[in-house]
């Protein structure tokens, strides 16, 4: 298996594993754990005829993801209840926020760190409120108090002392530093209630939030389960009404070409139904980011070095202006 | 990868690949006669690849990957492939594994009722494990014991037994030399040789037992016994889990009925035959 396309059939056309063999399955669950779509997978997989190891592996990887989500529920509950007393909006995003919200695209995710959004004029106080609550600094020198704080779009990461798990709270969805510059207001405004006065964004919002993730904020470690989410997300709203929406907010936040480049590659790969008109026509980049998506072989290594690299550079490049980029390479490097 | 094995450890298959040929072949060969995994498909798989690239042939340096791993976990020798293998197999089962509750603990049967023995690196796990399954009882596992969640019955998972120091020549007195694996000497634990366990381990590897007795031993004291009560038990048994927490609710449910079910005491020995005697007397007083 030299990438990982057959697991990316596999998700799309459970019947396609009907022909692997024992070889071809232990390939396929390698790549999935290193892609962290081994969840995902066994969801998919539910329910069909298996040979015997896979199935145990598959009820395993349910079992465990359940328990992720138990897990990530009572870490948002944690929080929102830390929280309570500042009377301001606390935004679940990624995972925790479509466990919390029952969506499909949870079915199977592991969820690591929580994540949360609240209004940056908050910011110091949500801060405090969490210190004295039992959270503390990951990293607590000074470089990378400052380095979060001026450049980045979350304080540095904080870890609850006694369970153990991680917060990123931000205070919108992109560093301040790259060219789309979304309306962090109107992603609050929009934002849904949910019973336990916890809210998660709207479902454009999450959306936009997932393509703005998986394009503007990284080397792209993880795409195909961030675009896996992208295309159970698509699948569960996709209505004609939803579609203008979608259009509208993406086009609101400034991240039309991200929504549009996630659309076009979720189609290519997963086979999700999309607004032709909002995916537009295929850009020359789309087959390297492809590429690099797929670039995980049957043992779950990284392969595709190269373009690997360049993803990772173009990381930086898009998150930070030249001078400042220089500025930061240079402190990590005598850090 | 280019040199690979597949084999059964108990309920789980492994899969190793390995950019030499030397891990693979010490591998096969402590490895002789286990089966292949069920259906051929490997639960678990371990890649050990150089660290940087010319690290293959410069100065060989082995890093431990696979599904599971350590960002941290140092690269080792070249000549301790062995050791790497089975630390990288062992990780898989401590980071990865959430069928069983897995207890860092040795057991070994008799009559279809298994004996626990727990206790921190150096209480004497693995040799006590070693000497039992050459003294009439089935070794079960000298490093994981995995405990059902639904039947609360100990699986076994007889991977070769990591003799240290001075365990390696206590065995190598009573076991045939083609059960051991090369020794491997000055790794970060001292001196390090594996020992196959007995065929019969090997071909009952299947048959599970209900928990009968649990022993936190500690070697290298005067003989003592004394009980230790279901409480205390537990808690020290949450300590020896890697995967307690992550299991959540059936995980505590699957310890509780453990703690409740098999009888708990602390032994302290000077040396192994002592050992043994006084394990075969509680033993003894148990089934009264």
């Amino acid at each position: 298996m030299r990438d990982a396309r057959p697991l990316v059939r596999a998700l799309v056309d459970p019947v396609s594993v009907d022909r692997f063999d024992g070889a071809d399955w232990t390939a396929v669950i390698a790549c999935a754990r290193a892609e962290s779509l081994i969840g995902g997978l066994a969801h998919r997989l539910e329910g069909r005829y298996l040979p015997d190891a896979v199935a145990d592996l598959m009820a395993d990887a349910r079992r465990s993801a359940a328990q992720a989500r138990v897990h990530a529920l009572w870490e948002a509950e944690m929080a929102g209840r830390a929280l309570a007393g500042l009377n301001i909006p606390v935004i679940l995003l990624k995972g925790t926020a479509y466990a919390a919200a029952g969506l499909d695209a949870a079915d199977g995710r592991s969820i690591g760190d929580l994540d949360i959004l609240v209004p940056r004029t908050a910011l110091d106080r949500v801060e405090e409120a969490l210190l004295t609550a039992g959270w503390e600094w990951v990293k607590d020198n000074a470089y990378d108090q400052l380095y979060y704080r001026r450049w980045m779009h979350e304080l540095p990461p904080m870890i609850h002392r006694g369970r153990d798990r991680m917060i990123d709270v931000h205070h919108t969805i992109l560093p301040p530093t790259a060219r789309p510059k979304p309306d962090v207001e109107a992603l609050i405004e929009d934002s849904v209630a949910l019973a336990n006065g916890l809210r998660v964004l709207s479902p454009p919002d999450k959306i936009v939030h997932a393509a703005a993730h998986l394009f503007a904020d990284g080397d792209l470690a993880g795409g195909l389960r961030n675009l896996w989410d992208i295309d159970r997300l698509v699948r569960r709203y996709d209505a004609p009404a939803f579609r203008d929406r979608l259009a509208e907010r993406a086009r609101l936040h400034g991240l039309s070409s991200h929504v549009a480049r996630a659309l076009r590659l979720a189609r290519s790969l997963y086979e999700t139904p999309v607004d032709p008109h909002l995916a537009g026509r295929e850009r020359l980049g789309d087959g390297l980011f492809e590429r690099r998506l797929l670039a995980r072989d049957g043992w779950g290594r990284e392969c595709s070095k190269l373009l690997r690299f360049s993803f990772y550079v173009r990381s930086h490049w898009i998150r930070m202006p030249p001078l400042l980029l220089a500025r930061h390479l240079w402190n990590k490097a005598r850090a | 990868m280019k040199h690979a094995i597949s084999l059964r450890i108990g309920p789980f298959g492994f899969r190793v690949g390995s950019a030499w040929p030397e891990p693979i072949i010490a591998l096969a060969h402590l490895y002789h006669g286990y089966p292949a995994p069920h259906d051929r498909v490997a639960d678990f798989s371990v890649r050990l690849e150089p660290e940087r690239p010319w690290r293959r042939w410069l100065r060989p340096s082995v890093a431990i990957r696979g599904d599971f791993m350590l960002s941290d976990a140092a690269p080792m020798a070249l000549a301790h492939g062995l050791l790497a293998a089975e630390m990288g197999m062992n990780l898989q089962m401590a980071l990865g594994q959430r069928r069983y509750l897995l207890l860092h603990a040795a057991t070994v049967e008799r009559d279809g009722r298994a004996l626990l023995l727990t206790g921190e690196s150096g209480a004497g796990k693995s040799t006590l494990a070693a000497l039992l399954g050459e003294h009439g009882w089935r070794l079960m596992g000298d490093e994981f014991a995995l405990l059902d969640l639904d039947r609360g019955l100990f699986h076994s998972f007889p991977r070769a037994i990591s003799l240290k120091n001075g365990a390696i020549a206590l065995m190598e007195a009573q076991v045939p030399a083609s059960r051991f694996g090369p020794r491997l000497e000055s790794t970060p634990k001292g001196a390090i040789r594996h020992l196959r366990p007995g065929d019969g381990a090997i071909a009952d590897m299947d048959k599970p037992a209900r928990p009968a007795m649990i022993l936190f031993p500690r070697f290298g004291f005067e003989r003592a016994v004394r009980p230790v009560l279901g409480a205390e038990a537990f808690v020290r048994l949450t300590q020896a889990s890697t995967n307690y927490v992550a299991l959540g609710e059936p995980g505590f449910m699957a310890l509780t009925g453990l703690v409740g079910q098999a009888p708990a005491r602390a032994i302290d020995y000077p040396d192994g035959e002592s050992a043994i005697a006084l394990i075969e007397q509680l033993w003894a007083e148990l089934k009264r």
